[in-house]
């Protein structure tokens, strides 16, 4: 009986040791830290994930339990006509809006850098759109879209510009134009305030020393603004990019994919077999099927944007 | 329904409902024995939002005259009918949320297992108030189980202007095909068109193009399922529909629901297919320009194709009950309430004719007679077919109507992006994809 309670009352103070010790482990202290944030971004993020993968693999149907069918739902995908559509949809979107959103994002950007009466006020101006819930101004395009109420053709029309209202979203390739201007006016502050911000870190020196060298605007732009936003650039891009692709909103709002899904982008196409139609494993292997455009265009972002050498002011 | 007229329905329908009335009279009125709500219940209620405000504060009284009746406590929720198809599939897949959901169409169909037995509900209701109308029996039964109480619907008929019906050489709206097509001509020519949805609209374009090709006897699919589109009958709807989309309006390839209120109450259409809503607007409205609109405007029942008979598709209003309610009895009993001829004359009354009867014996509400006007929307259960015609109604004929298969197709083949033939068989691609799962 003795030996016993001396060993539990020698146990107690090495145990004790080797907790505090544990405290003092660097290691375990940063695991520990992360243990929250991993739960959250495991429970929100990994496994809607997760389940959205396994969803496009099995035939769920809402209410019903799905069995495992492999690939099936993507083959099944690959003999639809509408969902290869859909893909070309949610790719020209996708190129068009952002090209035009970098280019102009990058132009307001510039403007909004330089000296300016009343620049607050202005930069607060042009984040409005970005701030303005998108359903209302989805809500706002339908009625400037609207083949008898368009406050753009009754302006043409009264100029004696046109004759007829134009069918902006009765016409497949006019409504796809007119969804994609739609989300490049949405989707312009997000880029010009990133970029802005990027500009305002270059360093004036840097100007200085490209004026003194005798260096044009253009030259300037080129081999000193250029390389030194680029990694904004990749950032603010990435992610406009991301948020054009899985475009939903919008689409939602103003077309609801019509007409003749001329509009349909994957994300709406998804959520109408998923949840309209009941289908929910064809709707996640809709959105499975999002995943490699969308790992392509941050790769493309993250590697063609980021290249040290180029941003360095050499040619590659 | 193949071989049912319009005249056949209404003589069939009266006669029913005297011989029930009298036979009711001579026996005894069916009662309902159902279980008391469960103590300190307490229930959830989803419902569609509403278009007209006196027909949810009806609703909303009916129902606290339950609660102060009984003592069950319900809450009432709206959604936008859209919102409520994925919040009611969201629940039947976790089991929990909204107890009863007031819903549309055949989404309880997507989820049967998932719902409480209606049966004894809906026979004591069909008994009493003289048998549900076919085409609501489909909607609330799955086999030979009740697992959804229709409510009615929201009854779509075709909104036209009189006078420019008369400046187009009609003085009467035509009940044919031949006679539709040439009022549709004579409206364009006087510079009145015609305007339908060919959008993604889920009401009004789906209502009229289905209505267009079962009228000429095409289907989706047959009684055992096989996808049939794809046949001489759809081309001829769309051929058909090719004549009358070319006297539309410009824009409705785009049309949503609510574009058709918006261009008949601006004066720019002069025929359209919609609820009574703009009607009620129009009605209801200060302005003396809807004024005149509301009084030189009526209502007709869809013409009638070569199959001879009608061949309406209507937006049903559908209830059912999820099985994972703590309370059964007490929804049992809500529902039984809120369907009792006493509740709803309040409610039709109060909606002014917006929701179509399921039921033969709410027909005789002095709302239906009091404005002639109103009096087409009351009759449009009774020649209505389901979505799924004439297949039975489930995922397939959902997803079917979801992806918009029969409007893409009516608007593929109107605007010459697809010949007819070409559209139908594209038609019938889309749709095997889902009635093969």
């Amino acid at each position: 009986m003795t030996v016993q309670v001396q060993t539990v009352v020698r146990a107690r103070p090495a145990r004790r040791r080797e907790t505090a010790r544990l405290w003092d482990n660097r290691n375990f202290l940063g695991l520990l830290f992360m243990l929250p944030a991993a739960l959250i971004l495991g429970v929100f993020l990994a496994y809607p994930l997760g389940l959205g993968f396994w969803l496009g693999l099995t035939d769920t149907l809402i209410g019903q339990p799905g069995r495992f069918i492999g690939l099936k739902n993507f083959i099944s995908l690959a003999h639809d006509t509408v969902f290869w559509l859909v893909v070309f949809n949610t790719t020209l979107y996708t190129i068009v809006a952002s090209v035009f959103k970098f280019v102009l994002g990058l132009y307001l950007a510039l403007l909004l850098n330089r000296r300016l009466p009343f620049k607050a006020m202005l930069r607060a101006i042009v984040l409005l759109p970005f701030v303005v819930p998108t359903v209302l101004s989805a809500i706002a395009f339908w009625w400037i879209y609207d083949p008898q109420f368009s406050i753009l053709s009754w302006s043409l029309v009264k100029m004696g510009v046109i004759h007829h209202f134009i069918d902006f979203l009765g016409d497949p390739w006019n409504a796809r134009w007119s969804v994609i201007a739609a989300n490049v006016w949405r989707g312009i502050p997000f880029v010009a305030i990133t970029m802005l911000a990027g500009l305002q870190t270059i360093p004036p020196s840097l100007y200085e020393a490209a004026t003194l060298d005798g260096a044009s605007a253009l030259q300037k732009f080129r081999f000193v603004t250029l390389p030194m936003l680029s990694p904004i650039i990749a950032v603010a891009m990435t992610f406009s990019v991301l948020m054009t692709f899985a475009d939903f909103q919008l689409i939602y709002a103003i077309t609801r994919g019509g007409p003749i899904n001329a509009t349909h982008l994957m994300a709406t196409l998804s959520f109408e077999r998923a949840i309209t139609g009941g289908h929910l494993g064809e709707g996640a292997a809709i959105a499975d099927a999002m995943v490699p455009f969308l790992l392509g265009a941050v790769l493309f972002s993250y590697f063609g944007l980021q290249r040290r050498r180029w941003q360095q002011g050499s040619r590659d | 329904m193949s071989g049912i007229t319009r005249r056949g329905v209404l003589g069939a329908g009266a006669a029913a409902g005297l011989g029930l009335v009298g036979s009711r009279q001579a026996v005894a009125a069916p009662s309902w024995n159902g279980p008391a709500p469960e103590p300190g219940a307490q229930i959830r209620v989803l419902r569609w939002k509403q278009f007209i405000q006196a027909e949810y504060d009806s609703f909303v009284a009916n129902t606290k005259k339950f609660s102060e009746k009984t003592g069950v406590k319900i809450r009432v929720d709206a959604e936008s009918w859209d919102d409520i198809r994925p919040k009611s599939a969201v629940a039947a897949n976790v089991g929990a949320g909204p107890d009863i959901i007031f819903g549309t169409l055949d989404d309880p169909f997507k989820f049967p297992d998932k719902l409480i037995d209606l049966t004894d509900l809906a026979e004591y209701l069909g008994e009493k108030y003289g048998g549900w109308y076919p085409v609501a029996r489909k909607y609330g039964m799955k086999d030979k189980r009740w697992i959804a109480l229709p409510h009615g619907a929201t009854g779509g008929t075709l909104n036209y202007r009189i006078s420019a019906m008369r400046a187009a050489g009609f003085d009467e709206f035509p009940k044919d095909l031949p006679g539709y097509l040439k009022l549709c001509q004579g409206l364009k020519k006087i510079g009145k068109p015609p305007g339908f949805a060919l959008g993604h609209a889920t009401g009004d374009a789906n209502g009229w193009t289905q209505w267009c090709l079962w009228a000429h006897g095409g289907r989706t699919v047959d009684d055992n399922n096989n996808v049939v589109i794809d046949a001489p009958e759809t081309v001829a709807a769309l051929e058909y529909a090719q004549q009358l989309y070319a006297t539309y309006i410009d824009g409705v390839l785009s049309w949503l629901d609510p574009s058709n209120n918006k261009a008949f109450l601006a004066d720019q259409i002069s025929l359209t297919f919609n609820g009574i809503s703009i009607y009620v607007v129009a009605k209801n409205s200060p302005e003396p320009a809807l004024k005149a609109i509301a009084a030189d405007m009526d209502h007709a029942n869809m013409p009638i194709g070569p199959v001879g008979h009608p061949t309406e598709q209507q937006n049903i209003l559908n209830t059912y009950v999820y099985s994972f309610t703590k309370y059964p009895n007490a929804c049992r009993e809500y529902l039984r309430f809120m369907w009792e001829k006493e509740q709803v004359d309040v409610w039709e009354t109060a909606s002014g004719g917006y929701v179509a009867p399921p039921l033969p014996a709410w027909n005789d509400n002095p709302i239906w007679t009091a404005d002639p006007k109103t009096t087409p929307f009351r009759d449009v259960l009774k020649f209505a077919q389901d979505d799924g015609y004439s297949g039975s109604l489930g995922y397939a004929s959902a997803a079917t109507m979801g992806d918009f298969v029969v409007v893409d197709m009516f608007a593929e083949a109107c605007t010459g992006n697809q010949t007819p033939k070409a559209a139908a068989a594209r038609a019938a691609e889309r749709v095997k994809r889902y009635y093969q799962i």
